[in-house]
């Protein structure tokens, strides 16, 4: 009777979710029971439609357990794909509200619920799709294993999405406890505790009955990310509930110690969610797509240690010139210093791994992708510790210069590696021969490298304009500019970044458009890239 | 150590294992990369000596500058303070007529007003003073409450219409409509004649019947002609400046139910050299009388 057993743990789900909207104690915790309840009653009718009721015959389709666990990967790709396009345009929605602020549609559409749906939908939901999905991949592959604990990786990837739909629709019904990257309340980040614990036994389950003798370098940067993360989102979110039965909580820190953490955990999401978890993917599918080995398995080694070590002590750069104690900004600050070559460590053996190999980017935009978003990596792992130097912090910090920063990391490194590994996976998943255009690849390279350069740039400008009117006296020694002309300043940097967004979100639906057509098994007739290969195919008769 | 496979393309040593299909070279790491390494390491040591950085139980190393965030704010600002100083002590004690008359003391105020205002006042009154609907363009010289210096002084100490202080300057306009004094035939009569008084295009009959209803209701405050009174803080309706603007359905929604601003009193928070420093420079904004 296969998926018995999970429908019955999920209509009873529902039905405490329909208790839960019963009995709530504030309107929003009743609203947020009831979206629950009708994605979870959905979910058991889907799966009401799969239980095969009886014996098992003949026809039961059981996995091979000596083959790779793909599917759920293949459903990892697709939910990938979803929410970057969500989050890319969320993110050019609340880029023009910021222009435009007759955009701001009250209460649900504002820019205070759209900003944290945006963060989190690229960060956490496209973001962590790819890691999940990758991770699987990867894992298995390098390993020779098939996933451990079965349909567990099922329940990581579904509930995973019921995090993702629970903290998209909390955001915009305004359920928050303010803390930045960690947003949703308590019973959705125990939620998320129950899910990542689930991925990290999958994960070391796998490891353990690996039939490699050693560990491939991707998963220890996946390793290190699946545990540290769990580390930071318990330390981050411990909180007391006012009632088991609505949403406020009540911080089990306060004053600069509840800052400190909240960066503790802030800056580590990046370090190891978008910096290790990314790398690892790198690790895996730059060789692959380059067919070259790795560059330096002792860099490997000494960059990795040396950025976990580091990374984790780097968050007070986030409060310099604040209550914070200096010892603890000066100490924050040289731990950045330090991180810039660790950092490093994985654009170099990025890069040198396609010695003997850089002709093929003049016929493989994918591997052009991977190399731009090494070349991105690197660019914000040096600007980032420059601008953790306390005289380079006192112009930046509140400034749009910290938003250009994390975009270039975040559009180039963490969209555009991903990017790569998509086009890498969907024809391998879904057994084609090649992606449906490789033209098509190109476009949303250039499309997305224009677009992240426009708002990058843009948002230099305009942070550095900001900096330098916020603290500008005259001669006197008065201040010369108030907030809104800072603001008035930068209005044509704001229009020009919603056109930087919108050129990297048609990219994506570039992106899309073309994995679709891939895995319906098309190929488009297309001159191949860069002339190499057009003596291999005779030449059209024209 | 065994030797393992070479890699044809480099000719480098490969460390012998493989996962699928990717092996891995046995490269030394870049000696830039490592030089840079520890030269971060070496510089993070030093500013570590310098600057306050280890933590200690109740305290921390204060390193050899002994700077620390607190303290240089403090210098900077007792270093700024310093330098206006001399200026600063004239202006409390000066009265505003003898600042504005010595030049140089005069430019240091506006200056310092110009600041004050960016801070305190633009929310409301724009950052080029212009003002907006409801809230007066200081940079002409339409004053409901009178545009010279000791006026204006006031109205920033005291504020408008507002309850926590004794001297604020208060007017309140009957709502002619809400409270049922006038009909709606009337007040639009009103309208017309007080557009007839202003020289703008309205309907001469309604005009005529209103001009009774205006002498009987809006002189005492907006005077025979409707020029105002700034003694009672009521505007002039004849100009072509209004408060809310000069359609007729904002004056018709003005007289129906009038809305009245309010502005904080800014004596209790910000200190006399401010108040007459903001003073002068509203009043040398172009309506200073």
């Amino acid at each position: 009777m296969r998926y018995l057993t999970e429908l019955i743990l999920l209509s009873a789900a529902a039905f405490l979710a329909l208790l839960g909207a019963a009995y709530a104690k504030d309107n929003l915790f009743q609203a947020h029971a009831w979206i629950l309840f009708f994605v979870l009653l959905g979910s058991c009718v889907l799966l009401a439609r799969r239980v095969e009721f009886g014996l098992p015959g003949k026809n039961a389709s059981k996995p091979d357990p000596s083959s790779y666990f793909d599917e759920v990967i293949r459903y990892g790709v697709i939910a990938t794909m979803f929410w970057g396009i969500v989050g890319f345009l969320v993110g050019v929605v609340i880029a023009a509200q910021l222009a435009w602020p007759e955009l701001n549609i009250e209460p649900w559409f504002n820019f205070g619920r759209m900003r944290p749906l945006h963060t989190s939908a690229v960060i956490f939901a496209f973001g962590g799709n790819a890691l999940l999905c990758t991770s699987f991949h990867v894992v298995q592959r390098t390993c020779r294993a098939r996933l451990f604990g079965g349909n567990l990786a099922w329940f990581v990837f579904w509930g995973y999405q019921l995090f993702i739909v629970l903290a998209a629709t909390g955001y915009l019904l305004g359920v928050t406890q303010s803390r930045e990257y960690a947003e949703p309340e308590w019973y959705v980040d125990l939620w998320l505790t129950i899910v990542w614990v689930a991925y990290l036994v999958v994960f070391v389950g796998t490891l353990v009955k690996r039939k490699e003798p050693h560990i491939y370098v991707a998963n220890w940067f996946f390793l290190s990310f699946i545990i540290t993360v769990a580390m930071l989102h318990l330390v981050n979110n411990a909180a007391v509930p006012v009632s088991f039965l609505g949403v406020k909580s009540y911080s089990a820190f306060s004053g600069v110690q509840d800052a400190l953490t909240q960066w503790w955990y802030g800056h580590n999401a990046v370090g190891f969610f978008l910096t290790a978890g990314f790398l690892g993917m790198m690790y895996y599918y730059v060789p692959k797509q380059a067919n070259r080995p790795v560059y330096s398995y002792r860099l490997s080694i000494i960059h990795f240690w040396a950025l976990i070590f580091l990374y984790i002590w780097a968050g007070p750069h986030h409060l310099h010139y604040t209550a914070l104690p200096d010892w603890a900004q000066t100490l924050g600050m040289v731990f950045s210093v330090m991180l810039w070559m660790p950092s490093w460590g994985g654009m170099i053996n990025g890069l040198m791994t396609l010695s003997g190999a850089w002709d093929k980017l003049r016929t493989d935009p994918v591997l052009r992708m991977m190399v731009i978003s090494l070349a991105f990596y690197g660019m914000s792992t040096f600007e980032g510790p420059v601008m953790s130097i306390k005289s380079v912090n006192s112009l930046s910090h509140y400034t749009d210069w910290t938003i250009g920063h994390v975009h270039s990391g975040a559009l180039g490194w963490n969209g555009m590696i991903t990017f790569g590994a998509l086009y890498y996976l969907v024809p391998k998943l879904w057994n084609r021969e090649n992606l449906y255009s490789l033209r098509l690849v190109n476009w949303h390279l250039w499309l997305a490298t224009l677009g992240i350069v426009i708002y990058a740039a843009v948002m230099w400008v305009a942070g550095v304009t900001q900096g330098l009117m916020w603290r500008e006296y005259d001669d006197q020694g008065f201040l010369v500019n108030s907030f809104v002309e800072s603001v008035v300043a930068i209005h044509p940097e704001y229009v020009m970044r919603v056109f930087g967004g919108l050129l990297y979100l048609s990219g994506a639906l570039l992106m899309a458009y073309n994995l679709w057509r891939t895995i319906r098994g098309d190929v488009r007739n297309e001159v191949p890239l860069g002339g190499a290969q057009a003596t291999a195919k005779p030449a059209p008769a024209q | 150590m065994p030797k393992n496979d070479i890699d044809k393309v480099t000719g480098i040593e490969t460390t012998g294992h493989e996962w699928d299909g990717i092996r891995e070279l046995n490269n030394p790491l870049p000696r830039w990369w490592l030089l840079t390494f520890y030269a971060t390491i070496l510089f993070s040591i030093g500013y570590i000596i310098y600057y306050p950085a280890i933590p200690l139980i109740n305290s921390s190393t204060m390193g050899i500058s002994g700077e620390t965030n607190r303290a240089i704010l403090k210098q900077e600002m007792a270093a700024s303070r310093q330098a206006q100083q001399a200026q600063l002590v004239r202006i409390a004690a000066e009265e505003l007529q003898s600042i504005k008359a010595d030049q140089e003391l005069n430019r240091f105020a506006i200056a310092g007003g110009a600041s004050a205002f960016k801070v305190y006042c633009s929310q409301c009154h724009g950052s080029g003073a212009q003002g907006g609907a409801g809230y007066p363009n200081l940079n002409d010289d339409d004053w409901l409450w009178g545009g010279d210096l000791d006026s204006i002084y006031t109205s920033i100490k005291h504020g408008i219409r507002n309850d926590e202080d004794p001297d604020t300057r208060y007017s309140e306009m009957l709502a002619f409509g809400e409270d049922e004094i006038l009909t709606a035939d009337e007040r639009n009569q009103v309208v017309e004649y007080v557009l007839k008084l202003s020289g703008r295009e309205h309907e001469s009959a309604m005009a005529l019947e209103g001009e009774s209803i205006f002498s009987d209701n809006c002189t005492a405050c907006h005077g025979d002609k409707g020029t105002g009174d700034r003694e009672q803080g009521a505007p002039n309706l004849v100009d072509a400046i209004s408060l809310y603007g000069q359609s007729r359905d904002i004056m018709r929604a003005q007289i129906n139910n009038p809305r009245h601003g309010v502005m904080p009193a800014w004596g209790g928070r910000l200190d006399d050299e401010t108040l007459k420093q903001l003073t002068l420079y509203v009043h040398s904004l172009g309506g200073g009388e």
